[in-house]
């Protein structure tokens, strides 16, 4: 189906007893994985709304990602595509593998597809928190970053430690690789990015994103990092999002900004809300149309559109909590927000399809 | 957010040293006719000395001294052991576990307030704000009790973050300029310490001024002269002990171990100045008010405070010191159990703690206790004015006498409550 984006709608709220604090589609865009406050990952069933509570953190998990086969993405032609309210599903899941790191500097490894997933690998990754996890397009390797200022590279077959990429100089809030496999970004709180090749280990250049961060003076303390990042899948353009113009770190007075990067030449270019809206961008990703979407919140949540040629935002959604992350559905109509309610809101970006008569 | 109650570091709050002088001359009238010889006695022949650390904003005691992890309000850390067998603490303090042997903490803390100011009033009085009568803060009254007459130093001096020295005469209320506070702001000494090196020093010259002022004072004599002559010849002290405000004499490798950051250099001060023969000093560090991202600036700012308070504890119990000396870790208040929807704590002043160590206390200690998420006091529930008791009780002084402002009497410390017993050795 065709991508409106002033036509996005939610499409189901999926609730959770504690607030969520991550959340991803699975390759297949069955299942929704939200992390909670309690220590586990909720893992939704879009088909049959079965939610299955995955055990074995003892912290929060804010990183997720996928191994899987590259065919689960589903698309129309697909047999075994069940569509609910226009989001496609496939019914039958290959087997993936889920990677979640926690705020105790653990990674742990799930087969996601089981009835009842048990975590099946852990590795003590880092020093304090993880805050990202990522997964290289050909599926061998694992990032990883966390409050120990590294980041790590992992054998996605079997967990071994590949690399420690060292330079970052605060906590690394982020990791992203290139869709060509070649590089990798990592982003810290003080929105130093560093564009590492992965055929050296070496960094090759850093992108300036200091516009997210601030030392504020008045409370002694640093408020930044980028909170969601994505490449576009021709790797032409890197988005960045966090918060910026804070007057008051503690209470979280500030805007939320996208930073897109022009990945050639590596220039900024800014994207605002257009409400003036005060709170944090959450997550950040683009659409196949080059929309770029983000989330975010602060008293309330909001989802934003934007066309890359543009400053400020083309179209706004109101979402009824802070909105701690966005996923985009693997079809690439949908997205998803973990809520600070303990709810996931999956929106449908497309039509509504018409109501079926009566007969 | 509410507003903060934080000093405002304005030319108002600033003096330098001769308005100092001026406000601690007017002091020594007033407080001549409130002095408790016996009780100074007792007192001075001990000692003791008193180090309060301000964690400015309010600290969250589930990240410090009360860790709940794996509830609902226990936020991402752990609980980590500590030296003393069974007494767990947030994972955010390491270096302060390792010496859980040295500490007393109370947990049991319930101050009914939840606004900066107030509570803040409630931690350093020991009461709650009552109209028509300010009470001095705990440092006004150990300089008071704890202060040598002879004393070369001010004996109450507060350390802030940022810059600007002063003289705050209202923190001592009816006790007097003599025992207010002297603002070392981000440690610097006070304003015009030094003489300015065109201003000499000679014997023939100081010598002029005293026949002067003896032939004035011999004409015009009068309380007021007494006064301001000896806060010239208290001022001199403090001249010649310059020295005493200055770290940058420590042992380099101190201010490597204390850190090289602000707070660092402020917790070396204190352990210097205490060393001098200060009475009491109070170290603020700044900031804990954290209605947003609690998690991440507790990091950023216990990840500072932990190793100089570890060092300091650890100077003070090598030269020993630490049987004399009061060591105090407090707030305005603790934060909210319930994590708001911006990963924050807001205040929250209904089951708290405080650190304490030294003195005498007993070590390795716990008194008090909260409830399985941290939301209420469940054993041995206590306020500012216990804990008030507690602290004199400790420095060997009996809170419940009286000082006489005006002739009224004041228990020195609350009379509706008393020390918290369990803990004083």
């Amino acid at each position: 189906m065709a991508i409106e984006i002033a036509k996005t709608r939610l499409l189901m709220d999926l609730k959770h007893g504690r607030p969520l604090v991550g959340c991803r589609f699975d390759p297949s865009g069955r299942y929704l994985f939200a992390s909670s406050e309690d220590d586990t990952i909720v893992r939704f069933d879009l088909l049959t709304r079965e939610k299955v509570a995955l055990v074995g953190h003892s912290s929060w998990v804010r990183g997720m990602a996928f191994v899987s086969k590259p065919t689960l993405v589903p698309a129309a032609s697909i047999p075994a595509l069940a569509v609910h309210g226009g989001l496609g599903a496939v019914r039958m899941p290959e087997p993936f593998t889920l990677l979640s790191g926690d705020y105790h500097g653990n990674l742990l490894w799930w087969h996601g597809t089981e009835a009842a997933p048990k975590p099946f690998r852990t590795v003590a990754a880092h020093a304090g928190w993880i805050r990202a996890v990522a997964v290289s397009p050909d599926r061998s390797t694992v990032a990883t970053c966390g409050n120990d200022q590294l980041v790590k590279l992992w054998s996605a077959a079997d967990g071994r430690p590949l690399a420690t990429l060292e330079g970052h100089t605060s906590h690394v809030y982020n990791v992203a690789f290139h869709p060509s496999g070649t590089r990798l970004v990592s982003a810290d709180l003080k929105g130093n990015i560093k564009d590492w090749d992965l055929s050296s280990g070496k960094p090759v250049r850093e992108l300036d994103a200091k516009v997210f961060h601030k030392y504020d003076s008045g409370f002694w303390a640093d408020i930044g990092g980028i909170r969601g990042i994505a490449f576009n899948s021709a790797g032409t353009q890197l988005a960045c999002i966090g918060i910026t113009n804070v007057s008051n770190a503690f209470a979280g007075v500030g805007n939320p900004l996208v930073v897109l990067f022009d990945w050639a030449e590596g220039k900024p270019k800014l994207l605002k809300p257009k409400d003036a809206f005060q709170g944090t961008g959450w997550g950040v990703n683009f659409l196949t149309d080059g929309t770029i979407v983000g989330a975010g919140g602060g008293g309330q949540g909001r989802i934003w559109f934007w066309n890359p040629a543009d400053a400020a935002n083309t179209h706004t959604v109101t979402v009824p909590t802070n909105a701690r992350d966005m996923t985009l559905h693997p079809d690439g109509t949908a997205l998803a927000i973990a809520g600070a309610n303990g709810t996931c809101l999956v929106y449908s970006m497309t039509q509504a399809p018409a109501a079926t008569p009566k007969k | 957010m509410n507003n903060c109650n934080y000093a405002c570091g304005t030319a108002d709050h600033t003096v330098n040293r001769r308005l100092f002088l001026g406000g601690a001359a007017a002091g020594l009238a007033g407080f001549a006719g409130m002095t408790t010889p016996a009780a100074a006695r007792e007192l001075k022949s001990a000692q003791k000395r008193m180090l309060v650390i301000f964690l400015s904003g309010g600290v969250s005691q589930l990240e410090t001294w009360d860790p709940k992890p794996n509830t609902d309000t226990g936020g991402p850390f752990r609980a980590i052991p500590t030296s003393v067998p069974g007494i767990h603490i947030s994972e955010l303090l390491p270096e302060a576990a390792k010496r859980m042997h040295l500490l007393t903490l109370v947990r049991g803390i319930n101050t009914k307030e939840d606004e900066h100011g107030r509570g803040a009033t409630i931690m350093l009085t020991g009461r709650r704000t009552e109209p028509g009568l300010v009470y001095p803060h705990v440092g006004a009254v150990a300089a008071k009790l704890l202060t040598d007459k002879d004393a070369e130093l001010p004996g109450h001096i507060q350390i802030t973050p940022r810059g600007g020295g002063g003289f705050n005469k209202e923190d001592a209320a009816f006790l007097g300029p003599k025992f207010a506070s002297v603002t070392l702001g981000d440690g610097k000494p006070p304003a015009d310490l030094l003489r300015p090196a065109a201003i000499t020093t000679d014997a023939e010259r100081e010598a002029f001024r005293k026949k002067l002022n003896d032939r004035f004072a011999k004409s015009r004599r009068s309380a007021q002269t007494e006064a301001y002559t000896e806060s010239y010849e208290q001022a001199a002290k403090v001249v010649s002990r310059a020295d005493a405000f200055d770290a940058s004499r420590e042992d380099p490798k101190a201010a490597d171990r204390y850190g090289r950051h602000d707070f660092g250099r402020h917790m070396l001060l204190a352990r210097r100045l205490l060393e001098q023969g200060v009475t009491f000093v109070k170290v603020s560090h700044t900031n804990y008010d954290t209605h947003h991202e609690n998690f991440d600036f507790h990091i950023e700012q216990l990840g500072e405070f932990d190793r100089p308070f570890a060092m300091l504890l650890d100077d003070l119990k090598e030269r020993g010191l630490l049987e004399s000396t009061l060591v105090v870790v407090m707030s305005e208040f603790g934060r909210t159990p319930r994590i708001n929807d911006r990963y924050g704590r807001d205040h929250w002043s209904k089951a708290w703690s405080v650190a304490m160590a030294g003195c005498g206390l007993k070590a390795g200690a716990v008194v008090g206790k909260t409830n399985a998420n941290g939301t209420a006091v469940t054993d041995r529930e206590v306020n500012g004015g216990h804990l008030f008791h507690t602290y004199f009780r400790a420095l060997g002084m009996d809170p419940t006498k009286n000082f006489y402002p005006a002739g009224r009497p004041v228990p020195i410390a609350d009379p509706k409550a008393a020390a918290i017993h369990e803990i004083l050795s």
